[in-house]
């Protein structure tokens, strides 16, 4: 038997996005999994709001290689976040979200701007103008950037209604590598935050909730799992967790002992 | 004329457009168009004039993170 969901995380919590409602504060990749059986059904257990895709030239190996993914896109009836992934310039970034927002007929668009191969670090310096450039042509961005309060708010004063920081360069799986200006940014911002990269385990995405954050984006972490499905359902279960931690107010810590049974009444204690 | 396609150079005929490169290619649908880094709708295709050297790129959807 199920129980019913706590009221903290039923519709009335749901992640608001550009005015639009999810029903699940986590969204996942597609990318890396063993099949695309093993993909359709880590979505299926942990029921995502979005799922990010992807474009690549056709006839290219990748493309190739992916060719039955539109017919299992369909399938899903996931709302699909495609990414600009691989960019490096704006010009790039533009030219592939408006393709995209052909091709999957929607004005949803990860904006990645890669400012180093090596890292995979966003080039801080032009996101901000590609941003505004994007949101200015009608689409709903959601800027992958770092963790830095003033690339963060000049992201938010173009109109983006949304930021999804990284917790750690993409794939490494290292957990959150900076809490202070996470935390620092969760208290300084206002809109929803999305923790986007560098997430390995669900403790990872429970701690980023607790924090206040409104959601988690991950891929890699759930796909190179050696069992991607229960990885995907343990990443949800988390996230939910952190979230309705952050909403019921955590006790501040103590310095020191306090006990939790009454002490007045306690056998064979008498006052010394 | 010479056309960049994906990379690869194709000869076509002067005057060709989107669509006679698409079709010289077999493209498969679902996919979308960029010439020389700039998006071209669908609904242009079969009238926007290819010139020599362009760089056409033809995308179809894949997984992403």
């Amino acid at each position: 038997m199920t129980a019913p969901l706590p009221n903290h995380l039923n519709s009335a919590d749901a992640l608001v996005l550009y005015g639009e409602s999810f029903a699940s504060r986590l969204l996942l990749g597609t990318s890396r999994y063993p099949s695309p059986q093993v993909l359709e059904n880590a979505v299926q257990a942990s029921n995502p709001a979005m799922i990010t895709v992807s474009l690549r030239r056709q006839g290219s190996s990748t493309a190739e290689a992916h060719s039955g993914f539109w017919d299992l896109l369909k399938k899903m009836a996931v709302p699909v976040l495609p990414n600009t992934a691989g960019c490096h310039s704006p010009q790039e970034v533009i030219a592939t979200a408006q393709m995209a927002r052909e091709v999957f007929e929607t004005n949803w668009i990860k904006l990645e701007l890669i400012g180093d191969d090596y890292t995979l670090q966003p080039d801080t310096l032009r996101l901000v103008e590609t941003a505004q450039t994007l949101i200015k042509d009608g689409f709903k961005v959601l800027p992958y950037c770092t963790e830095d309060l003033i690339l963060c708010q000049r992201l938010v004063d173009v109109g983006c209604q949304a930021v999804m920081p990284w917790a750690a360069p993409i794939g490494t799986g290292q957990g959150p590598l900076n809490p202070y200006a996470m935390k620092l940014l969760r208290d300084r911002l206002k809109v929803p935050l999305l923790v986007d990269a560098g997430l390995g385990l669900p403790s990872h995405a429970c701690s980023v909730m607790e924090w206040g954050f409104d959601g988690v984006l991950l891929n890699t972490a759930v796909a190179l799992a050696e069992d991607p499905v229960v990885m995907a359902k343990a990443f949800a279960m988390a996230v939910d967790a952190g979230r309705a931690a952050y909403l019921s107010g955590a006790m501040k810590p103590q310095a020191s002992a306090q006990a939790s049974t009454p002490l007045v009444g306690t056998p064979f204690w008498h006052q010394s | 004329m010479r056309v960049i396609v994906n990379q690869v150079e194709y000869e076509v005929p002067n005057q060709s457009v989107i669509s006679d490169v698409l079709s010289l290619i077999h493209a498969k649908q679902p996919y979308a168009v960029a010439v020389n880094m700039h998006f071209v709708p669908k609904t242009n295709h079969a009238k926007h004039p290819l010139n020599e050297n362009d760089q056409i790129e033809v995308i179809t959807p894949v997984t992403g993170g």
